[in-house]
């Protein structure tokens, strides 16, 4: 009790060697009741590397990172954690092998200071019987040295963790997760809420923590964030995948494109620049005739989508 | 300490930005201070003494503010787990009339079945504990509020109170114990008075009072009972997700307020000999109004069982400075309002101040 951390780095030898990799999901399919929300899908992880798995709403990202963390159960394919075939009961059991999920709204208490949300659930304690107490300075010395390690340098830790900013309380929970042993860290679009500052420094920590040795699964809808800090993309669409990379196969560009849907992207594209350009037609002309302007714009495509038809 | 720090990735460039998004220089010791849950509570009752010292030549005399402890613990005894049961996130309305059933019971199983007293504070303290028990499991197994799930207790508690107490006593309250094997040795205990020499004395449940405040407060923030508590009062889900023992930690603190009703029950039952099946209606806010005063956080998450000794004593202070004074007695109610507004502005005030200086 007095030191729940096991050693995080062991993986980092074998980064990118001939071992079974960390995590590997193989077809893996779930169904909620009449419903597939999930099928076919594969996913890799390995010591020492970042898996983008990238998706618009729905696309099945929150499903497949449930199935991985251990709230649910996959009713397809199989599911390994370092070669070991598993089924997951519960998070704990994810936890226990090593497997920590961040999840978007952090597991943290707002009001409770920085250093007991470090070590919530975990707290570190000395003495015995009735007078076992918790160890209140080598927890603040722990989270200050674990936070300074991820490069955060907060100096007083006795704040409530409400009060620091989103970056920050994403960058403590990834702190946690890598000072409890965690091997695979899970993170749920760690950087959806924060500002293009904020979300630089969590990417910048979400590297620390992959350079530490461990394996790193990052839920995104961001191509651009994927992109700079991931090893391989999967990407899905509707519950299954429509794509798999490592990084030297794909660019930023065919990312984004793919990730939007590719050509459903083009073809709303196309579907904008008509609309602005009859916006800017008639000015020119004098004469904001609706009737001739739509004519004008309209075009030879003649169907209208919803987006015209505010008019 | 880290099997593979990674320095090289965390350049002084990071450490700046951390900084950027997080505060102004810092001034802990000041903001730790305002960041007291009971600070303001405290300024509070500094008012209220300041207050009735000058209204009232004798209420800074040894005995006036002896019994003005002593109308403090009979509060704050039961407002220390009240207290610690909000931090939690959770209410409990059957805590005033608990503290009969404890009374009732034990004097009526100790009349109706054995000779001793002590039997019957036995067995008082078991079915009180059950009551407690059955409060949190209810509250964690049907998920229901707990404002619902103990006003079904209080009323149920209300009515047994009553009718048992008619059906075996055969009045509304129950038959001196006084005379019974016992009587005096529990009177000891729950009852008696301590002489401090020169006349001053305390009423043994200031002693109570204080060992509670006292190990509750160490509970709170000294083991890991008390950041369970903070938790599953703060953020439930966040607190299961990690790992806390949320249903236990709810049963426990629900025990813990029926351990205090049945030191309360039988303090009441030992000062007085008799107990009326129809008393402590209504205390539950007194408890509630306690903690809340001690600034304590209505939804949980935030508060300390020092705030609730403060808010106590404010009660005992009003309800006996109003008779030192020589006022009439109907004004306590309106001046207890008065207070429980004041003093939640000035914590939610204070708690600004201190967010803002953070």
């Amino acid at each position: 009790m007095t030191d729940g951390r096991r050693t995080a780095g062991d993986g980092a030898a074998a980064a990118g060697g001939g071992e079974a990799p960390l995590l590997e999901l193989t077809g893996i399919g779930k169904d909620y009741g009449a419903v597939r929300a999930l099928e076919g899908v594969s996913l890799t992880v390995r010591a020492g590397e970042i898996t983008c798995v990238l998706g618009d709403n729905g696309a099945g990202k929150s499903t497949l990172i449930k199935i991985v963390s251990g709230l649910h159960r996959h009713d397809a394919g199989t599911y390994r954690i370092g070669g070991e075939e598993v089924v997951l009961g519960s998070p704990r059991e994810a936890l226990d092998r090593g497997i920590a999920t961040v999840h978007q709204d952090l597991a943290v208490v707002p009001l409770m200071p920085v250093w007991r949300n470090f070590f919530l659930g975990s707290e570190l304690t000395r003495g015995r019987g009735p007078l076992r107490r918790l160890d209140v300075r080598a927890m603040r010395a722990t989270t200050r040295d674990a936070l300074l390690r991820m490069g955060i340098d907060l100096h007083d830790v006795d704040r409530p963790i409400g009060t620091l900013s989103g970056g920050q309380r994403q960058c403590t929970a990834i702190a946690r997760a890598v000072h409890f042993g965690a091997k695979v860290l899970v993170l749920d679009e760690p950087t959806a809420a924060l500002g293009v500052k904020q979300a630089g420094v969590v990417l910048k920590y979400v590297a620390a923590a992959r350079d530490a040795g461990l394996g790193v699964v990052l839920i995104t809808h961001n191509p651009h964030h994927a992109h700079l800090v991931g090893d391989r993309f999967v990407l899905l669409k509707r519950g299954t995948m429509a794509g798999s990379h490592a990084r030297e196969e794909i660019s930023l560009e065919e990312l984004t494109r793919q990730m939007a849907g590719g050509s459903e992207l083009e073809q709303i594209g196309h579907e904008l620049e008509r609309a602005s350009l009859r916006r800017r037609d008639p000015a020119p002309d004098g004469a904001p005739e609706p009737d001739g302007e739509q004519a004008r714009g309209g075009g030879p495509g003649g169907g209208r989508n919803p987006g015209e038809g505010g008019r | 300490m880290s099997p593979a720090a990674p320095a090289p990735t965390a350049p002084g460039g990071t450490d700046a930005a951390a900084r950027a998004a997080g505060s102004p220089p810092p001034r802990p010791s000041l903001r730790r201070l305002l960041g007291r849950p009971e600070l303001g509570s405290v300024v509070g009752a500094a008012a209220v003494l300041v207050f009735f010292s000058v209204v009232a030549d004798s209420f800074l005399r040894a005995s006036s503010l002896s019994t003005v402890l002593y109308a403090a613990s009979t509060i704050g005894i039961m407002a220390v787990p009240v207290a610690l049961l909000m931090i939690g996130g959770e209410f409990d309305l059957s805590a005033g009339v608990l503290v009969t059933t404890s009374a009732l019971v034990s004097s009526m199983f100790s009349y109706q079945m054995t000779a001793n007293v002590w039997v019957g504070i036995g067995v008082s303290l078991a079915v009180t504990l059950a009551v407690g028990v059955f409060n949190g499991v209810m509250l964690v197994r049907t998920k229901l509020p707990s404002f619902i799930v103990t006003l079904g207790t209080f009323l149920m508690l209300t009515g047994l109170n009553l009718g048992l107490t008619k059906l075996i006593s055969g009045t509304v309250s129950t038959k001196g114990i006084g005379d019974m094997e016992g009587f005096a040795s529990a009177r000891v205990l729950f009852a008696s008075r301590l002489d401090l020499g020169g006349g001053i004395g305390v009423r043994v449940t200031v002693v109570w009072w204080l060992a509670l405040v006292a190990l509750a407060t160490w509970v709170l923030l000294r083991t890991r009972a008390g950041n369970w508590i903070f938790a599953v009062g703060g953020d439930q889900e966040a607190a299961r997700a990690v790992g806390v023992p949320v249903a236990r930690t709810k049963v426990a603190l629900y025990t813990a307020v029926a351990f205090c009703a049945w030191v309360s029950g039988q303090h009441l039952l030992m000062s007085f000999d008799v107990v009326q099946s129809g008393e402590g209606v209504g205390n539950e806010f007194l408890y509630i109004i306690a903690a809340v005063i001690g600034g304590c956080l209505m939804t949980g998450g935030y508060g300390s069982a020092i705030g609730s000794a403060v808010g106590a004593l404010i009660f005992g202070m009003t309800s006996k400075g109003i008779v030192y004074a020589q006022w009439d007695q109907d004004w306590f109610k309106f001046f207890l309002g008065a207070m429980l507004l004041l003093a939640t502005l000035l914590n939610a005030w204070v708690r600004k101040k201190a967010e803002a200086t953070a």
